[in-house]
């Protein structure tokens, strides 16, 4: 089982856990005072409208007479006004408070993902943080707002009615409330059978789920195989598990609400016997005996809620420490407080106090380990001139992006220091270094909009003209405009309704918009067709000019054009020099040219 | 929703006689249900009060048990609601267990039904298939369904009877208060439909709206190095505010309608309660009712308010069912490939002749042109071609994947057509480019294409498809899980374990399409070479683009746009101008390129280059696990 495993509820109540929840939803204090006071009113109110047929049977019927009736019904309907509004009052303000607490939490906890540093990322599945900003904020807000508040109800409500009863006869109510603890210790008895039952039924629907992704995906490879009968016994092994789990979990409740009702109506039979015992002795009025036959019933509702209340908080304990762990996560790289006093902080950047960046780098004797211990760098040295083209070629591992990710302060060296421009760029703040920053990656990522909107993410007061100049200078205004929409044409999410190769074309265009000092190019190894690639390698060259450039290369092309090849083996320069000179030395990158050039050509020829 | 209930109802068969039951056992339980105020009203009214006996239940406590004998032993009345309710319950639990032993077995048919059907859709269906949306078809659709039969539905009937029989009650007890206790039911009825309906579009909308929300966080978090690298944090920040607040204004606003109509329906439902007292104290007054009838009326209206208001919520659902209907029905409508039952099975170690045959995909353009060729037994056949030149689709034919259009393709000249598909496909090997394991240990990976597998067998065959040893380093060897749960194996990895899972199916010819292109030239001509001495006699085609993987067959089909352009050995074709000529040509240009460079003397690539590690990787197999393959959907489109 692995750390991201997703957990189901978490064991004893955590008091501090939660104070430290509700410290971060300190802003909505006054939404929960409102809900709590409607919830209080609604328990006075419904309290109160039994004693509404007490009244009635005991002065118009028994008493025989309808001079009061007049005020009777206006008090009546005052209550039912009264009970409507409340619960007006309580729905739409519990409604508030749960769509508040959910805004905040993702408030927050989006806020902080966007401080939080690479290693957070590297290391944390970009599922596992979805799910902490969507179903666990949606599930505090729910138990917030409706089951944690609805307890104030329950308590209150059970608390009005046991008052009124003492008040007519402490031995009915005795009755009434003796059977209260059974009824709960049956509840909870039951909603931990139902929530654990409930759980392996998630577990074998989600299987059931996999098995049906699985039998699709696999559908082709399967008919090779001829697998289909052993599949779809193995399948219906789990259709018959889910039957049997679901049976079970009829039976269950079938089981439970009916004794819940056989309870109820002992309590009903009890009051009707001692209530008519009490009647007949002349103790209390055939019209108590009602309210006493209503509050049996009415008794049962804050006393499930109350159980369930329980299981439900018990349950939203996993999200609440999930969420609190995430928006309490401090990222690893943090800007000096002097350098944010002179160049401002992420979300605050000074841009007038900023210098002017060359692009000179200097890696010296840098080591960078992970946070688990693996260590990729050690000793690293390494000068690159402002206006150097860099390309790094080595295995997945060896180093290369790790170098690169160092370079854009994405991570820091865990010893040594990298300079620019000859001062330890951890003075500068991050946003500065990232701001001088150009920066493409092998998949590059738009975001769902405009092809214009995507360029201008690189500058964002860009006008048009530069936008589209932009476009221009990477040769990408010819695809675009043949485009229907032109420049406003959508590109889908992820980018997904355009291709690779065009994707790669505004993000140059993105990254050239921004001029940025140094560039950074994680090449693309997916194949694309001979002309997009010719045009991308124009785009390169444009956008590579004059600037400092690292290039994580996979194609031939971009190798050979740059100023310098580094070699990295397992964190150390095993090779480096011009393609000619590398050559020369018939090392390792004499051997992956070699092979790379037949395939590329075969390709070409092939028309892969 | 007619049509919705007679789908329902041709669910049931094979079922109905337990449904029968159920809605007995309902029936029952609600009969009973009613019973208890009805004794409550009888102690108070006739053994309490001393007043005569109303209706046909009172008479029967009356007669029976004696009012007197209950007046002075009131836990008589005690006794009776318990044992009621304890016979209110078994029924109760019986109609639920019932019920879910039914809709349980109707659904898991039903599921077994779809899962069935989709793997015996032909391949061209699963070429063309939106994996997303039938995985939504076969569970939530499935589920809808589920949820209604299991519940709903029960609820439907339960409500209905109780209706019926409280309002017989009712009005047989005092005409005027049953008038006054039912008229609000049928506008709580209606209104609670047309809220729901109403309430439901707006659900539609408030998904979207999340829907729009988790996209937003999605897309900052898969893209998140692009945000710090242009050190957008706060812009978008902004941008998820927007949504966020969106978001909360609409899920504020949406509880505000619900307030709304919580209040109306309650002020409604309280209402009528309080028209029954007053107008039922008066009644009383004058003497036409009494007061354990009038609290008969007051349980009865409660209980008839909120179950009406609830109906109205599960017709308003409906529509959903139907819709989940007719999409599962579009899957169980596709039609399956089956065998002709006369179909032969004969030995496939025989000469395979292509007459004539010209094959498009669907009405596409033809992607075999009047193919003619013919396959000797034991033969190895490579096939080289651009990508679209036909080379994969000869193999589906070959397994009946497809149907030739024209013409004939015969082995031992027995026509294609007249041999069973699952013969076929049981005797030939075919090893896809992309082939996709299944989410278990390599070992029932390995055992999937037979029924009975020895661990010798295995071992063998993953030595010859040399994964041996990869798998050996893996810490728990053979039985490591692959996929999601496990470990993800490289591109070539995948291959060499498809390749030696295919090798322990003994087949009588063996396809290899593109299947050793992930897999390094060194180990590719290794595998080669074992197969070669281990099946001389298995005829065998190799697809590939390389030449080095196809330059030892006995023969080499080139093929373009369709046809075939050349058929030679080796030899032969790197002495013709064509294709194969020209990539045989890329090492020679690569000589010169060097020479250019003045470095002379030039290796030849392929060759083993002593003491270094990286021998045939390319770059890009070498340096991006990215090039590897999640499943065959990765490849689905780019296929045909």
């Amino acid at each position: 089982m692995n750390e991201f495993e997703e957990q189901e509820y978490s064991k004893e109540f955590e008091f501090s856990l939660w104070k430290k929840l509700f410290f971060h939803l300190r802003e909505h204090k006054n939404l929960v005072i409102k809900v709590a006071i409607c919830f209080l009113g609604l328990a006075v109110v419904e309290t109160v409208m039994p004693m509404f047929s007490q009244y009635a049977i005991d002065t118009f019927i028994v008493g025989g007479s309808l001079e009061t009736l007049p005020s009777f019904l206006s008090l009546y309907f005052f209550f039912i006004f009264l009970f409507s509004f409340f619960v007006f009052g309580f729905v739409m303000n519990a409604g508030k408070l749960e769509g508040s607490v959910t805004h905040t939490i993702r408030k927050k906890a989006f806020a902080r993902l966007q401080e939080l540093s690479y290693s957070f990322f590297d290391t944390t599945p970009v599922g596992y943080i979805t799910a902490r900003l969507t179903s666990d904020a949606q599930r505090l807000g729910g138990t917030i707002a409706w089951a944690l508040l609805e307890m104030v109800w329950s308590i209150a409500i059970m608390i009005f009615m046991i008052i009124v009863m003492l008040f007519h006869s402490p031995f009915l109510t005795l009755l009434v409330v003796l059977t209260m603890p059974i009824l709960y210790l049956l509840t909870r008895f039951f909603r931990k059978l139902m929530l654990t039952n409930q759980r392996l039924i998630r577990k074998q629907n989600s299987k059931i789920t996999a098995a049906f992704a699985e039998g699709i995906n696999a559908a082709r490879t399967t008919k090779t195989l001829i697998r289909e009968q052993k599949n779809y016994e193995e399948f219906s092994d789990l259709t018959s598990g889910m039957r049997k789990l679901s049976i079970r979990a009829t039976v269950l409740s079938a089981a439970f609400y009916p004794i819940i009702v056989l309870i109820a109506n002992i309590v009903t039979g009890l009051v009707l016997w001692h209530g008519g015992v009490q009647f007949l002795d002349g103790e209390i009025s055939i019209g108590t005996v009602s309210l006493f036959l209503s509050y049996g019933v009415l008794m049962f509702e804050p006393i499930q809620q109350i159980a369930r209340v329980f299981s439900e908080v018990q349950s939203a304990q996993a999200s609440a420490e999930r969420t609190v762990a995430l928006i309490e996560t401090e990222p690893d790289i943090i800007d000096s407080e002097e350098a944010i006093e002179k160049y401002g902080s992420l979300l605050a950047p000074k841009q007038e106090n900023w210098p002017i960046i060359k692009g000179d780098i200097k890696f010296e004797n840098v080591s960078f380990s992970y946070k688990t211990g693996e260590t990729v760098l050690e000793n690293f040295n390494l000068h690159i001139k402002a206006g150097e083209k860099i390309a790094l070629v080595g295995e997945t591992g060896s180093g290369k992006s790790t170098i690169i990710n160092l370079v854009c302060h994405f991570y820091e060296p865990t010893s040594g220091r990298i300079l620019i421009d000859d001062i330890d760029y951890t003075e500068y703040s991050q946003i500065l270094v990232q701001s001088n920053l150009g920066y493409v990656l092998q998949a590059p990522h738009l975001f769902n909009g405009t092809i214009m909107e995507n360029i201008r993410y690189g500058k964002l007061e860009a006008t048009d003209e530069e936008v589209k100049k932009a476009a221009e200078i990477v040769n990408a205004t010819n695809f675009i405009e043949q485009l229907e929409h032109g420049f406003n044409t959508q590109v889908g999410e992820g980018g997904s309704k355009i291709s690779t190769g065009e994707k790669q074309l505004i993000s140059f265009a993105r990254a050239i918009l921004k001029n940025p000092k140094i560039f950074v190019l994680d090449e693309a190894t997916s194949s694309i067709d001979t002309v997009t690639e010719q045009i991308i390698q124009k785009a390169v060259d444009k956008t590579l000019e004059g600037r400092t450039s690292f290039i994580v290369a996979h194609r031939l092309s971009t190798i050979r054009s740059s100023d310098r090849i580094l070699v990295i083996k397992k964190g150390k320069i095993l090779e480096q020099g011009s393609h000619k000179e590398l050559l020369k030395e018939k090392g390792y990158y004499y051997d992956l040219y070699t092979n790379q050039f037949t395939k590329e050509e075969s390709e070409k020829i092939l028309g892969l | 929703m007619l049509n919705t209930f007679k789908r329902m109802y041709k669910l049931t068969k094979g079922n109905r006689h337990l449904y029968g039951i159920a809605i007995v056992c309902t029936f029952i339980a609600v009969l009973i249900a009613l019973v208890p105020p009805l004794v409550i009203s009888f102690t108070l009214d006739n053994a309490i009060l001393g007043y005569e006996p109303l209706t046909f239940v009172h008479r029967f406590f009356y007669n029976f048990i004696g009012a007197e004998f209950v007046r002075n032993n009131l836990w008589v009345p005690f006794i009776l609601i318990v044992f009621l309710s304890i016979l209110r319950s078994l029924a109760g639990y019986t109609n639920n267990r019932l019920q879910a032993a039914t809709s349980e077995n109707i659904i898991k048919d039903m599921r077994n039904k779809i899962y069935n059907h989709l793997q015996k859709l032909p391949y061209s269906y699963h070429v063309k298939a939106q994996t997303g949306e039938l995985i939504q078809r076969a569970t939530s659709d499935v589920e809808n369904i589920r949820a209604f039969m299991a519940g709903q539905i029960n609820e439907m009937i339960r409500t209905f009877l109780l209706a019926v029989i409280a309002l017989i009650i009712l009005f047989n007890l005092h005409v005027t208060l049953a008038l006054v206790s039912t008229i609000v039911l049928p506008v709580m009825f209606i209104a609670s439909y047309i809220f729901n309906k109403k309430m439901k579009a707006a659900f539609l909308k408030q998904d979207e709206k999340e829907g729009e929300l988790f996209e937003t966080i999605q897309e900052n978090l898969t893209g998140v190095r692009v945000v710090r690298a242009f050190g957008r944090s706060s812009y978008e920040i902004e941008k998820f505010s927007k949504k966020n607040d969106e978001f909360r204004d609409l899920v504020a606003n949406l509880f505000k309608v619900r307030a709304i109509y919580w209040m109306a329906s309650d002020f409604a439902g309280f209402s009528q309660i309080a028209a029954i007292l007053t107008l039922g104290s008066i009644f009383a007054l004058n003497g036409e009712l009494t007061i354990g009838t009038l609290i008969i009326f007051m349980l009865y209206g409660n209980n008839l308010v909120w179950p009406i208001r609830n109906m109205g919520r599960i017709l308003a659902d409906m529509g959903r069912m139907g819709v989940s209907f007719d999409r599962i029905d579009e899957i169980l409508n596709e039609p399956i490939e089956e065998d002709e039952p006369n179909a032969k099975t004969p030995s496939l170690n025989e000469n395979i002749v292509f007459e004539n045959v010209t094959f498009a995909y669907e009405d596409e353009k033809k992607v075999l042109q009047n193919l003619n060729f013919e396959i000797k037994k034991g033969e190895t056949i490579a096939i080289l071609g651009a990508t679209g030149s036909g080379k994969s689709t000869i193999m589906h034919l070959l397994l009946r994947l497809y149907d030739i259009n024209i013409g004939n393709i015969k082995i031992g000249n027995v026509p294609i057509k007249e041999i069973s598909k699952k013969h076929l496909r049981e005797k030939i090997g075919l090893v896809l480019q992309e082939p996709f394991l299944y989410s278990r240990t390599i070992n029932e990976n390995l055992k999937m294409a037979k029924t009975e597998v020895l661990e010798a067998e295995i071992l063998k065959a993953a030595k010859i498809a040399k994964v041996h040893e990869v798998i050996e380093s893996f810490e728990n060897k053979y039985e490591t899980m692959l996929g999601e749960r496990g470990v993800t194996l490289s591109g070539g990895q995948r291959q060499r374990v498809a390749i030696a899972r295919t090798i322990i199916k003994n087949s009588e010819i063996l396809i290899f399409d593109d299947s050793l292109s992930a897999v390094d030239t060194e180990t590719d001509s290794q595998i080669r070479a074992e197969l070669k001495e281990r099946a001389a006699y298995i005829t065998t085609i190799i697809i590939s683009q390389r030449i080095t993987t196809l330059k030892e067959a006995d023969k080499i089909f080139v093929m373009e746009k369709g046809r075939i352009a050349d058929i030679g050995t080796h030899e032969e074709l790197i002495h013709k101008d064509g294709l194969y000529k020209k990539i045989w040509n890329i090492q020679s240009m690569l000589e010169e390129e060097m020479e250019d460079e003045k470095l002379v003397p030039f290796e030849k690539v392929g060759k083993e280059t002593d003491g270094r590690d990286i021998k045939n990787a390319s770059f890009n197999e070498m340096l991006d696990p990215s090039t590897e393959f999640d499943n065959e959907t990765a490849g689905r489109d780019t296929k045909k």
